[in-house]
């Protein structure tokens, strides 16, 4: 499929991340999803880290 | 890694699900509680000293040397509890438990719970209901009054009764009620009515007279919160044994002494990771604001630890007229504990959650990867002693509280040469 003709059909749009986005959609009558996302350990490195050491060696 | 880890927390798991708490009778503190006397006080939550405790359990601490006839006064119950001749302990150091304050005493009856599975007690003092209470740091004279017909009366009669009845399975009970709209925690209205229908006819067989028979049955009846002090047991007998479950990272104990948040892991045995306690967002009684609040206080959370109260909140809807929010919150907040727990339950089920277990062993990984913290719902002790509840709300522990348990668990491995 082209991807122009993607512009033709009815939008399915799942949003991950920054909510404004989503609420940018609706506001315009899109209907979309908002994924209730964050990075691992909430950004915080020192516990990522902590959490990826228990993850080696498997 | 994470073979030896799932292996450990499949162990913690399976003694949680295996967990036969049953109240086989009731006692003294001093009679039945390891390490009890005269000189020591229990306490809610994470060990704590005089000079750092909160106003309602200051208050609870007041009340409880009066009732002990160690002071006569709340100033000589101060001069005392500060002199340095009175112990401080946890509850959870002496296979205890206790709601708000969670202060026992040598002489308070406690009910006491087995886990039969696994052979080992809990204990809990009796509820003395609502309003000016000692476990919410009242200390009046009509707090004195009622502990000491608890003692005197009740005790006598609920012992007996016990006798007579036999024991009595509360994973059974707390199922029966999770299917009946109470969570465990804040709801007790079923439980405690199942509780009441199953020792009706114990009570009458006693040898008591009739009028302090129906005394007892009233007070049961009146105080929707008397299987709270049955649920929490239960939760702390089905746990502890997970505290010896070596290389898990299961939590087995969270409370609060109004002070500071403190949970306990398994692999970490009997460690505390303490932060300061919240203030908790809920509904205030007429006349007071959460300006009034103490922070955040109770063992009553073993209930969220053990996957009901909080976590079974979804199968509770009619809770939200008392810690705020709407039905849909209360699904909401069910459904996210399943993000941060390993297993759900197999005997605790729930209707609104088209029967699905209750989120059951939570994972200090799964807590700090997601950045979900466990859902409690709780009363609210005014801050000063002497004054009682003002209210009840929703509250989640310190993130800092599972930062440090998880930072100690990698340390730990490392030591033992099982990291890199």
């Amino acid at each position: 499929m082209a991807v122009k003709d993607l512009f033709k059909q009815e939008l399915k749009i799942i949003n991950m991340g920054l909510e404004s986005f989503y609420k940018d959609l609706r506001s315009q009558n899109v209907s979309a999803v908002q994924v209730d996302w964050k990075p691992k350990a909430g950004g915080n490195t020192k516990m990522a880290s902590l959490l990826g050491k228990l993850k080696k060696n498997q | 890694m994470e073979d030896l880890i799932t292996t450990a927390n499949r162990k913690a798991l399976e003694i949680i699900q295996n967990g036969q708490p049953t109240l086989i009778g009731l006692s003294t503190a001093a009679e039945a509680i390891p390490g009890m006397h005269k000189h020591l006080i229990l306490h809610a939550g994470p060990p704590i000293k005089w000079s750092r405790m909160s106003g309602p359990l200051r208050g609870a601490v007041i009340g409880g040397l009066i009732y002990e006839g160690l002071a006569s006064t709340p100033e000589e119950a101060m001069e005392l509890a500060s002199s340095g001749k009175i112990e401080f302990d946890p509850c959870h150091h002496h296979d205890a438990v206790g709601p708000m304050a969670g202060v026992v005493t040598a002489s308070m009856p406690v009910w006491v719970v087995e886990n039969l599975a696994y052979g080992n007690k809990a204990y809990c003092t009796i509820n003395e209901g609502l309003g000016k209470v000692l476990r919410m740091g009242a200390f009046s004279e009509e707090v004195i009054v009622r502990l000491r017909w608890i003692e005197k009366t009740m005790y006598p009669i609920l012992k007996e009764a016990m006798q007579i009845h036999g024991p009595l399975d509360l994973r059974n009970l707390i199922a029966q009620a999770l299917q009946m709209g109470d969570e465990c925690h804040n709801r007790n209205k079923a439980t405690t009515s199942l509780f009441i229908r199953e020792m009706m006819t114990s009570i009458m067989k006693t040898s008591a007279t009739q009028e302090d028979k129906l005394a007892v049955l009233d007070f049961l009846n009146s105080n929707d919160h008397t299987a709270l002090n049955l649920s929490m047991p239960a939760c702390k007998a089905i746990l502890e044994p997970v505290g010896q479950v070596k290389h898990s990272t299961i939590v087995y104990t969270m409370a609060r002494n109004g002070t500071e948040f403190g949970i306990r892991v398994a692999a970490l045995g009997k460690k505390w990771f303490t932060a300061p306690a919240a203030i908790i967002d809920g509904l205030y009684f007429p006349g007071f604001t959460m300006k009034d609040a103490n922070p955040d206080i109770g063992d009553s959370c073993i209930t969220e630890t053990a996957g009901i109260g909080g976590f079974a909140m979804a199968t509770a809807p009619a809770i939200v007229q008392f810690v705020g929010g709407t039905p849909a919150d209360a699904v909401n907040y069910t459904t996210t504990m399943y993000e941060i727990t390993t297993e759900e339950h197999q005997v605790y089920k729930m209707p609104a959650m088209n029967f699905r277990g209750t989120a059951t062993g939570i994972d200090i990984r799964k807590v700090i990867e997601t950045q979900i913290l466990p859902v409690i719902n709780t009363g609210i002790a005014h801050k000063d002693p002497g004054v009682g509840q003002v209210g009840a709300g929703v509250v989640r522990p310190p993130m800092a509280c599972f930062e440090q348990a998880l930072e100690s668990y990698v340390n730990l491995l490392e030591d033992e040469g099982l990291l890199e």
